[in-house]
């Protein structure tokens, strides 16, 4: 059996699978004060009269971080920066405890000013007196060659509680990205030790021996043991649970498609490309901070089915805010669920409420009660569509850096709609006809989060740099340097990436059967001095993309 | 705190296009100018915008070059993308969307000339002429002023504003005598109806960013304050840096950025440069940072040392001798037509031309009729070591009555046989118009 739980901001599901198939489901309110106690509170009533051995393995969607970063609960953080030439430092400073030091590699990873000790320590003292505990250490290009990272390491020692090393974090280029993740990292890092420690001493008092993981905002899951070190991997893992929950409960192989979580107040959007879901191309922005933290490419509009309709100089406008539920419900405004239910879309709520609510709309408009709830559907459904096609549109003009990508590149062309949500019946067909796409109602949409965070996979990146002529093969995510022969050819190169992606993968939390890898870069050129080839400068990026565990069933209703 | 600017970024490194592997126009020639822009991150700042370049047109190419045999045989795909870089770089500018743009782009194009008949310089189109003639088409009629920064006179720039009073064209370069191409000396001006509208300026070796800062400031932004331009073009050049391989120059990215915010160019186009690890990512985030208003007094090269690098006070000398000659024959650049002229209605210049990087010879006979209300029409006999040779009569924008009248009969009575011309080529940029016969 398989247990997916997954707190949201107000609720908490869980879902116990047997065979891929509900076994169980049920739902707590979140208590936001303490995330750990509803989490055990669902698991204890799940749980009941079940077998704790049986349980293979137990997978979390968790809100903690994001809420400490968006709250502004999160610890004071000391960042220590090794910033070079380049950007000011001005540009540079994260927040007041950031201390620049010298010392600095080229794009090439090659050392151009070594790190000054005194600096260091000096920089270390100076946070340390200020009472701070945690650290995030970062410089440039340290994703090229990590050793000046490494060095401020060993010399601020062992007086700070935690240190986060910036090329740990993401083999991307992005200065001023890579020390915002650095110094979240570090400032949730107390918070979530002390929650992992909670959630192993439950486990362990329940007698779960299975693994225990967590979701990633990329939507793959990492050991939770493993988690710690990078707490912030776990940050906006909500959308992310949605969209794998999509993609355990509908077909959504192969094709191109659009995936839509409509609620009371927003309606969330995500793309799938081949099946599989889209990614931010360099990190996920959360609070302002824009970060290297893997995760999927999500869009949130201000239209869901609770949002208030007004007429504005003659025209209807929905949303971007929620003031109360649907007349229908007693709210003050009327809203698109009224419409709906005028309609007779929807046969939920009072239907009579619903259409005195509609009816002034339709009185400012001068339009008859169901030509207005027409228009107010209709615009609903358009106004999602439109934020579809701008997304859509984005992601098909990303710059590309090659003549053949730039003239026969792939195009991103949905034909699926998979949409999910409250109001999901009665838009569905409407939408998917707008968007020319066959429009898709998962089965058990109401636990989808749970369920997708059950059965999603760990996933894993690694970013690889070699050159020939220096011999040299770095891999940032890892640490790692060596030296290789200057007869390496490409592939040589991909197959030490493919055991380092697989070694990481597995390190993670990963079962053998679920190590699907690819290719997500794939570059080659020569390094030529005066006009004769030197060597070859080789960059690859391989990682086991976000889905499903293996063996997990897929179902899905056309309404 | 400096006045921040929006800045249009078209970036197409065509990291799958090389002249030839070992060749300095090759695939990786902005890769590390790539990672650079990327770790600063410079993507990000709210003010920088990255967009996707468009193709050109073949349409867009013959609306300035007369292509033999024609254009689909003398340029590749990477051509009409770095063209069409440029032209979505100023299509941004022009639509409000950004204050200025620069096209981080190549194949560079400003030694293609009006007739092409092959790759000269690593260029076969002149992308900046492509841009600045589809902006007139879509947009009316701009003055426009193109200040060449490469290290490399601009010869096929200034041939093909060679006889356009709308276009100034300003070249700093490295002295001809000491470096490819070997022409841009003061006395190239302009021709007999666009006098003063060609403006070189040749600088000695070695010199440093004093020097190029000093002609900006007392020689280039004097001209365009007289000149009024309605759009300031920085052919953007990088070779003059101090650790390029194939000059002699010695700019820093300082100088190259303190150079594009004096300048304030509303749209810079990359040509030269081919110190691609050492010179390169610093000079173009130094560019970056100075069009979008941000600071970039910490950006420098990792070997960069001022003292080293400082130039002789016999080129300071020198330099504010060059500087005072060509002011001064830009002062009296309206004296000299008669002179010239000598009542002739007609002008005519004999030329050979040499494409190195194709290994062809062309010689070329271009006649211009003089005129005082335009640029005059146009006509050019051209024939290349290829064997092709071609005939071509050339209309230009905002031409008088006279001169389209004269050029459209001139074109009427050429007898393609008895001239033993391959191809009979009319090109009317007001009627947009290009004609193979």
């Amino acid at each position: 059996m398989i247990l997916g739980i997954d707190v949201g901001g107000t609720h908490t599901d869980a879902v116990l699978l047997e065979n891929f198939q509900v076994r169980k489901k049920t739902k707590v309110p979140t208590n936001q004060l303490r995330l750990v106690s509803s989490l055990i509170g669902v698991m204890d009533e799940i749980l009941r009269d079940e077998n704790p051995a049986a349980i293979e393995r137990v997978v979390f969607s968790t809100t903690l971080s994001t809420n400490a970063i968006v709250q502004g609960k999160t610890a004071r953080v000391g960042m220590i920066v090794a910033s070079g030439p380049g950007l000011a430092p001005e540009d540079l400073r994260v927040s007041e405890d950031t201390r620049f030091v010298s010392g600095y590699v080229s794009n090439r990873g090659i050392e151009v000013a070594p790190i000054k000790k005194g600096e260091v320590e000096a920089a270390a003292s100076d946070l340390k007196a200020s009472g701070i505990a945690h650290l995030g250490v970062v410089g440039k290009f340290s994703t090229r060659n990590p050793a000046h990272e490494n060095e401020i390491g060993e010399l601020v020692g062992n007086g700070f509680g935690h240190v986060s090393f910036g090329h740990r974090l993401s083999g991307n280029l992005n200065f001023r990205r890579r020390i915002a993740t650095a110094f979240l990292n570090a400032s949730v890092f107390d918070l979530y030790q002390q929650f992992v420690g909670e959630i192993l001493e439950f486990a362990s008092r329940a007698g779960i021996a299975a693994p225990i993981y967590i979701l990633k905002a990329d939507g793959g899951t990492v050991e939770i043991r493993r988690s710690a070190e990078q707490p912030v991997q776990t940050i906006l893992s909500g959308p992310a649970a949605s969209v794998m929950g999509i993609l355990s409960l509908a077909d959504c192989s192969g094709a191109d498609g659009v995936i839509l979580d409509m609620g009371g107040t927003t309606t969330d959007i995500a793309l799938l490309a081949g099946g599989a879901p889209l990614l931010e191309p360099l990190g996920v922005t959360i609070e302002g901070h824009r970060t290297l933290i893997r995760g999927l490419k999500t869009r949130s509009i201000g239209l869901g089915g609770d949002s208030r309709v007004r007429v504005d100089g003659g025209k209807l406008v929905i949303g971007p805010r929620r003031e109360g539920p649907a007349a229908a419900f007693g709210g003050p405004w009327p809203t698109p669920t009224d419409a709906m239910i005028v309609l007779g879309l929807a046969q939920i709520g009072d239907a009579a409420k619903a259409e005195t609510a509609v009816l002034e709309t339709a009185g400012k408009l001068n339009l008859t009660v169901t030509q207005a709830a027409r228009a107010i559907f209709e615009k609903t459904c358009g106004d999602i569509a439109a934020a579809v096609g701008t997304m859509v549109e984005e992601v098909n003009n990303k710059p590309v850096y090659t003549i053949h990508e730039l003239l026969e590149g792939r195009k991103l062309s949905p034909s699926r709609l998979f949409i999910v949500g409250g109001p999901s019946a009665a838009v569905a067909c409407r939408l998917g006809e707008i968007l020319g796409c066959e429009a898709v109602i998962p089965r058990d949409a109401e636990v989808a989060n749970a369920f997708g965070a059950a059965l999603a996979r760990t996933t894993a990146e690694i970013t690889i740099l070699a050159e020939t002529e220096r011999g040299s093969l770095t891999i940032a995510e890892e640490g790692l340097q060596m030296k290789i022969p200057a007869h390496f050819t490409r592939r040589d190169i991909l197959r030490i990436g493919m055991e380092k992606l697989r070694e990481r993968a597995i390190r993670l939390g990963a079962r053998e059967s679920d190590i699907e890898t690819e290719i997500v870069e794939d570059q080659e050129f020569n390094m030529v001095r005066g006009f004769h080839t030197t060597g070859k400068n080789i960059r690859l990026k391989v990682q086991v993309k976000p889905g499903v565990i293996a063996g997990a069933g897929k179902g899905g209703v056309t309404p | 705190m400096k006045q921040l600017r929006k800045t249009g970024l078209v970036f197409f490194p065509a990291f799958d296009w090389a002249i030839s592997p070992t060749h300095p126009e090759r695939e990786e020639r902005l890769l590390y100018t790539q990672d650079q822009v990327f770790e600063e991150g410079l993507l990000d700042f709210e003010n920088i915008v990255e967009y996707k370049p468009g193709l050109a047109a073949v349409e867009d190419v013959n609306r300035i070059h007369i292509c033999v045999p024609d254009a689909k045989s003398v340029i590749t795909e990477s051509h009409l993308v770095s063209a069409g870089g440029a032209i979505t770089a100023a299509e941004k500018v022009l639509a409000g969307e950004v204050d200025n743009a620069f096209a981080l782009v190549r194949p560079p194009g400003h030694h293609a000339m009006r007739v092409v008949h092959g790759a000269r310089g690593f260029c076969n189109i002149n992308i900046e002429a492509v841009m600045i003639e589809h902006l007139r088409r879509r947009h009316g009629h701009r003055r426009v002023a193109v200040i060449d920064t490469d290290c490399h006179h601009g010869d096929g720039t200034q041939d093909i504003y060679w006889h356009d009073p709308d276009t100034l064209y300003i070249s700093i370069h490295q002295d001809g005598r000491t470096l490819y191409p070997g022409s841009g000396f003061p006395d190239e001006f302009g021709g007999p109806n666009a006098l003063g509208t060609t403006i070189n300026i040749p600088l000695p070796p070695e010199t440093s960013d004093e020097g190029f800062l000093y002609v900006l400031e007392e020689l280039i932004l004097p001209i365009l304050g007289e000149f009024k331009p309605d759009l300031v073009i920085n052919s953007a050049g990088q070779d003059n840096h101090y650790t390029d391989p194939i000059t002699n120059m010695r700019f820093s990215a300082q100088g190259y950025a303190r150079l594009n915010e004096r300048l304030n160019p509303d749209i810079a186009v990359l040509e030269g440069g081919y110190s691609i690890e050492g010179a390169l990512p610093y000079v173009n985030v130094g560019i970056i940072l100075a069009m979008a208003g941000l600071d970039y007094s910490h950006v420098r090269e990792p070997d960069y040392n001022p003292e080293t690098i400082r130039q002789s006070d016999d080129i300071t000398r020198y330099i504010k001798g060059m500087t005072k000659d060509v002011l001064d024959l830009w002062k009296k650049r309206r004296t000299f037509k008669p002179e010239i002229v000598k009542g002739a209605r007609y002008a005519r210049r004999n030329r050979s031309i040499y494409y190195d990087t194709d290994g062809i010879r062309e010689q070329q006979e271009e006649t211009v009729r003089i005129c005082d209300d335009c640029g005059g029409f146009i006509a050019i006999d051209s024939m290349a070591s290829t064997g092709n040779r071609a005939y071509a009569v050339i209309i230009p924008g905002r031409s008088c009555d006279l001169c389209r009248l004269e050029g459209q009969r001139h074109y009427g009575s050429i007898d393609k046989a008895k001239l033993g011309a391959h191809y009979l080529i009319l090109q009317d940029r007001d009627r947009d118009e290009y004609i193979v016969r």
